[in-house]
């Protein structure tokens, strides 16, 4: 998923010349041909996220749509104060390609853990959160986000993610992938993968899953959501970040102020409010954090008993 | 301006009010008519508490009519307590420390990169030398030889809570910013002569990017203000304290 969206800033930036490339110390060889063929339209800055974002600002500010790629805690945490002033106030079109989203660097340990990104990024004024489920999501996705007014942050999933998504893509939209009248899965990020699974198994089980897939976390896609969790008694939100202010919390907001006749039972499967502990792998922590395809079907099965 | 808000950053403001003048009457190219013409040169002002005299500036130049001051830091006004972009002549919105030069980084990249002849300036003040992010953005002023970019340092040796020199003493500040790569200057900030001097000819030095400490006082002009950390930022400005600015700045003149 990484690997596409830098190759799409590359074609993206072949075809237009005010596409722009910001590294912050990458690994070694990252986009060679990119750096070699585009030398204007490329730069290799150093570990400095702070000055990287009002860099990106000023580039912008004279017509360039910036992209800038490097671990996503850094490039959220570390400069948050530029991310609001300097891109967000402006409307800065930066393009914030964050690597590594949720536990992906689970070996690499707590400093590495982006778990509340989706949180801070979806609070700032102005700004659209991004979390595709695969690559061919992330290839649709980026070639819209040229025109896109303001900056954008982009969650980077681990890569090699099975491909699961179809049809088109729009920035703000929500996509149903499948139709059920029992539980509506409601997913971002490549918690898609596990709804899919999911179903399946509910299916078996005589339980009519349908599933929302919700790409754009800012801004949601307030219309889709409620006219289809409308048809379901139950809705299970499913996210590998913090329960605090992901998916689950912007759904939970939108369902309490719909005013739905009758009860809707509603559940979030997100991470805990608390740093992992331990290392391992992000299949491991995921498996330990419980967003699984087992707790799904379990949280199904329990909700409608 | 503090008259009708009873609030405003006095001190900051004096501190770089010739500072401004210099810039605005003899160095930037600009037309007030046209605040977004693509050949003006940019100006910056990262410590953007000193709006006081920055609004004063812009109005005058024609940027917006004068009558618009008295607005200062009303609710529906786009004169605040710190530069916004929305206003005519404004180039971004400051008013978070450390910010600004890096942005002209941005610009001054931007132009080279575009082959533009505009110039990119940037005000910092002293205090604001405190952030981390100043010295980030210096670093790679330097790498990227942007001798198009001037930084000006409003050095009055004071910040908000006290004497720069008890808090974070920066000396030898000159000897800082050469050792980042930067071609140095000094001049007395209320020199205007002097300042014009400096500044008439840019860049101080091929390939590399310009700076020009200006050695300031805070609240200069009116002498119960001067060097006085109780006016960096004060409230309550009405009656005998108005009387007595008004009559500060009667024997200035």
């Amino acid at each position: 998923m990484r690997k596409m969206s830098l190759e799409m800033v590359y074609r993206l930036a072949k075809k237009d010349r005010r596409v722009f490339f910001i590294g912050s110390d990458l690994g070694f060889g990252t986009l060679l041909q990119f750096e070699k063929e585009l030398p204007g339209q490329f730069l290799k800055e150093g570990v400095s996220e702070a000055y990287i974002i009002g860099l990106a600002a000023g580039l912008a500010l004279e017509g360039k749509i910036v992209y800038i790629n490097t671990i996503a805690t850094f490039l959220t945490r570390r400069c948050f104060e530029q991310i609001v002033v300097d891109l967000a106030l402006h409307r800065a079109k930066v393009r914030l390609i964050g690597s590594g989203g949720g536990l992906v660097y689970a070996p690499l340990g707590p400093t590495h853990l982006a778990i509340e990104d989706i949180a801070i990024m979806r609070a700032i004024p102005n700004m659209t959160v991004i979390a595709c489920a695969d690559s061919r999501e992330m290839e649709k996705m980026m070639l819209k986000t040229v025109d896109w007014p303001g900056p954008i942050y982009i969650r980077l999933a681990k890569g090699s993610d099975p491909l699961v998504t179809r049809g088109g893509f729009t920035i703000g939209r929500a996509y149903v992938y499948a139709r059920g009248k029992d539980v509506l899965l409601v997913t971002t990020g490549i918690t898609l993968q596990l709804a899919l699974e999911a179903k399946e198994i509910l299916g078996k089980k005589n339980v009519k899953a349908g599933i929302l897939h919700v790409p754009t976390l800012k801004p949601l896609d307030k219309k889709t959501i409620i006219k289809t969790v409308r048809a379901y008694p139950a809705v299970i939100s499913v996210e590998e970040h913090s329960l605090i202010g992901g998916l689950g919390s912007g759904i939970a907001e939108i369902i309490s102020e719909a005013d739905f006749i009758g009860r809707k039972l509603f559940r979030r499967i997100a991470l805990p409010d608390e740093f992992p502990e331990g290392y391992g792998s992000q299949k491991e922590q995921l498996l330990d954090k419980r967003i699984t395809v087992a707790e799904i079907v379990k949280t199904a099965e329990k909700l409608l008993k | 301006m503090l008259a009708s808000s009873k609030r405003g950053h006095l001190g900051s403001a004096f501190s770089i009010t010739e500072i401004l003048l210099v810039l605005y009457d003899r160095i930037l190219k600009y037309r007030p008519d046209e605040p977004e013409w693509p050949n003006r040169d940019r100006f910056i002002l990262s410590k953007g508490q000193g709006c006081l005299s920055y609004y004063a500036i812009l109005a005058e130049k024609g940027f917006f009519p004068e009558k618009k001051l008295v607005t200062f830091c009303r609710l529906d006004t786009y004169l605040g307590g710190h530069p916004e972009k929305n206003i005519p002549g404004v180039e971004i919105s400051t008013g978070s420390l450390g910010h600004g030069l890096a942005v002209a980084v941005g610009m001054a990249l931007a132009a080279k990169l575009d082959r533009k002849k505009h110039r990119v300036f940037v005000l910092i003040g002293d205090g604001e030398s405190n952030e981390g992010s100043v010295w980030e953005a210096a670093l790679y002023a330097a790498k990227h030889r942007l001798d198009n970019l001037t930084v000006l340092v409003d050095y009055n040796k004071m910040q908000s809570w006290g004497p720069t020199r008890e808090i974070l003493d920066l000396e030898p500040l000159a000897d800082k910013w050469r050792a980042f790569g930067f071609a140095v200057r000094e001049a007395d900030g209320h020199d205007t002569n002097g300042i014009y001097r400096s500044l008439h000819k840019l860049p101080f030095k091929k390939n590399k990017p310009n700076l020009l400490i200006c050695h300031t006082v805070k609240g200069k002009g009116i002498k119960s203000c001067e060097n006085n950390p109780e006016w960096h930022h004060r409230r309550g400005l009405e009656g005998k304290i108005m009387n007595d600015l008004y009559r500060g700045l009667e024997e200035y003149r």
